[in-house]
């Protein structure tokens, strides 16, 4: 970091906890919005389940439509938070200290909208999950069936979202202190109660380092084994070929990584607008996630590149009809250059430029392209790929989305901005501890005729 | 020895401004006989190990996550081969047990084992939750250091004085235990 902003401890305390400890103006409305989206969505999904699911644009032999493109791309969006928070936790790299914790709400929300999204609402009769999900059946003696992507897919995702949520929670035991001894009344007794009677004594303190670094080890492969769970549902599918292929799960990992990582930068620039955090979200943060974007966009490229080669060389034909359908048929073809142009050759060439990389306007642009872009893709790789006409299945159509299915993805956008602001209004949205903990450890050093900011750490 | 005979544990905090002032206090404690368990220091930031001169915390978290992670894979072990051989779905001839999705579940199931685990030894090591919070002060959060000592309560105002005239300011008693 070049840049260099000395706070003290109670500075930095009124800073970040302006947005728990006094409503911004802004708060109010945008959270009702967001919540009365919400509720409009959730309308949709009850008329969905009173009416079936015919109300939606699903049919034979397309039968995953929005729910299942909206299922993997917040599945995506969720492993940029763990991705980040863990692997620079790890790397003990000092730009993290500011959006751990942003990225790590991200996740825990970004999933739920998962669960949202599917596979519960497509399956028709979500009432009906405990039967495929849960053992249950002790009278009758029938018992889940372990060999099916259903039961791999709620272990799994269950496993990532309790595992992020007690990340979240553990590393917020010593801001939730801050607020308990800056609060009275309830509210006191509230963050007391929450804070576990945290005092920041030596013994707390370590272990907090200890579980910081532990837990981002232990997460790390279950964000892994998640995605690769998620690309396996397509990939085990006998009936569409073109789906079956052994690069699918870094594929898809890395696909998640390119779009969380983007949300996170957005995210970013959200909290520095909202907020005014730019004392503590500097253009240098910015420069650095976009240099780490480069980096994965790129190599997202290569692995979609890798894809359609394989695809290409074993001129099989469900999967030559599959890329037909993708480049050469309209919409599809309109939608995947839309695709190629959003996700990769619009940000990735500006990111190249540390202008673009240091301003928010253009980070802020850039990152909602790129998951204007995955979303995308994730439809191009379902729509097409499920809509051709294949053996076994004498029926081929097109896919339309209903008002009712587009009601409910948009439910769950609303769902994730209403999630992170009524925790930005609960609980702290920057780690106050590890921005102190960077301050303490900060100095600047002279060299020769230079003093450079200089970060000490053991 | 009953209730009424034990000597009640009683504990006071004084507050320093800066990192030296407040190893200066724990050493003076030392000096004055204190023992190592009966003081410690707060602050609302976490230093270096050792900054105050303090002792090193000791910790057994790490045979958490391997105790859950064992948990966690015998009852994906269970789970997995007990629900396929209690309701078998006989495919092809194939045997049974299919291992591929027995070892994703159980993978998930060692994971999540060793994460519950893990959380549990954090929030037990760090000696949590804490319903009495003895001698404490709210300023400690906004950046000053506390030195809390908690001792017999004869020995308290001894505590008291070696802290004031090491500097500390804002001198505030607590209790632990009657």
């Amino acid at each position: 970091m070049q840049e260099h902003i000395q706070l003290d401890q109670k500075q930095i305390n009124d800073d970040l906890l302006s947005g728990v400890l006094k409503t911004p103006r802004w708060w109010l409305p945008a959270i009702s919005v967001a919540f009365l989206v919400f509720l409009i969505g959730m309308g949709a999904f009850g008329y969905m389940l009173n009416k079936g699911v015919g109300v939606t644009g699903l049919n034979r032999p397309v039968f995953w439509g929005f729910f299942m493109v909206n299922f993997v791309f917040w599945i995506g969006i969720s492993h940029a938070g763990i991705m980040i928070s863990a692997i620079l936790r790890l790397t003990q790299a000092e730009w993290r200290r500011p959006i751990t914790r942003a990225a790590e709400v991200l996740t825990v929300f970004s999933l739920m909208a998962a669960l949202m999204a599917a596979p519960l609402v497509h399956v028709g009769r979500p009432w009906r999950a405990d039967l495929w999900v849960f053992p249950y059946d002790f009278a009758r003696g029938v018992w889940i069936n372990i060999r099916s992507p259903f039961i791999w897919d709620p272990s799994a995702v269950m496993t990532y979202l309790t595992a992020s949520t007690l990340f979240v929670m553990i590393a917020l035991l010593p801001d939730l202190a801050v607020i308990r001894d800056r609060t009275t009344g309830w509210v006191r007794v509230f963050y007391s109660i929450l804070c576990l009677g945290w005092r920041g004594t030596p013994r707390q303190w370590k272990l907090q380092a200890v579980a910081g670094i532990l837990l981002s080890a232990l997460v790390l492969p279950v964000f892994v084994s998640v995605h690769s769970i998620v690309s396996w549902d397509f990939a085990v599918q006998i009936g569409t070929e073109s789906w079956h292929s052994t690069i699918f799960a870094p594929y898809f990992i890395i696909g998640a990584i390119h779009s969380g990582v983007s949300a996170v930068a957005t995210v970013m620039v959200l909290m520095v607008w909202l907020w005014n955090w730019d004392k503590y979200l500097r253009p240098d943060h910015l420069d650095a996630i976009g240099r780490l974007l480069i980096v994965v966009a790129t190599t997202w490229f290569f692995f979609f590149f890798v894809e359609w080669i394989f695809a290409l060389y074993t001129l099989e034909g469900p999967e030559i009809a599959m890329r037909e359908l993708q480049v050469l048929q309209w919409p599809w073809s309109g939608l995947f250059v839309l695709f190629l142009i959003t996700a990769f050759f619009f940000p990735v060439p500006l990111w190249l430029f540390k202008k673009v990389r240091r301003s928010f306007f253009w980070m802020f642009v850039t990152t909602v392209s790129v998951n204007i872009g995955m979303w995308l893709e994730r439809f191009l790789i379902i729509v097409p790929g499920t809509m051709r006409k294949q053996p076994f299945v004498f029926e081929w159509g097109s896919y339309h989305p209903s008002i009712i299915e587009i009601l409910m993805v948009t439910m769950t956008f609303a769902w994730v901005i209403f999630g992170l602001l009524l925790f930005a209004r609960i609980f702290p949205l920057i780690p106050l501890f590890d921005i102190k903990e960077g301050m303490v450890g900060r100095d600047e050093i002279k060299i020769g005729r230079r003093t450079v900011p200089a970060s000490i750490r053991e | 020895m009953s209730r009424s005979a034990e000597v009640a544990i009683r504990s006071v905090i004084g507050l320093f401004n800066n990192e030296d002032t407040a190893a200066d206090a724990l050493d003076a404690l030392n000096r004055a006989g204190f023992d190592q368990n009966e003081y410690e220091v707060l602050t609302g930031t976490p230093y270096p190990e050792g900054t105050f001169g303090e002792a090193e915390p000791v910790h057994k978290l790490y045979r958490f996550p391997l105790i859950g992670a064992a948990c966690g894979f015998i009852v994906g072990l269970l789970l997995t081969s007990g629900t396929q051989l209690a309701f078998p779905l006989v495919t092809g001839g194939k045997p049974i047990l299919s291992i591929p999705p027995m070892a994703i579940i159980m993978y998930e199931g060692t994971m999540l084992g060793a994460i519950l685990f893990t959380v549990i030894g954090i929030i037990f090591e760090s000696r949590l939750p804490r319903l009495l919070m003895g001698a404490y002060n709210t300023k400690i959060t906004e950046g000053a250091i506390g030195v809390a000592v908690t001792t017999d309560e004869i020995k308290i105002s001894e505590a008291e004085v070696v802290l004031k005239d090491a500097g500390a300011e804002d001198l505030k008693r607590g209790w632990e235990t009657e």
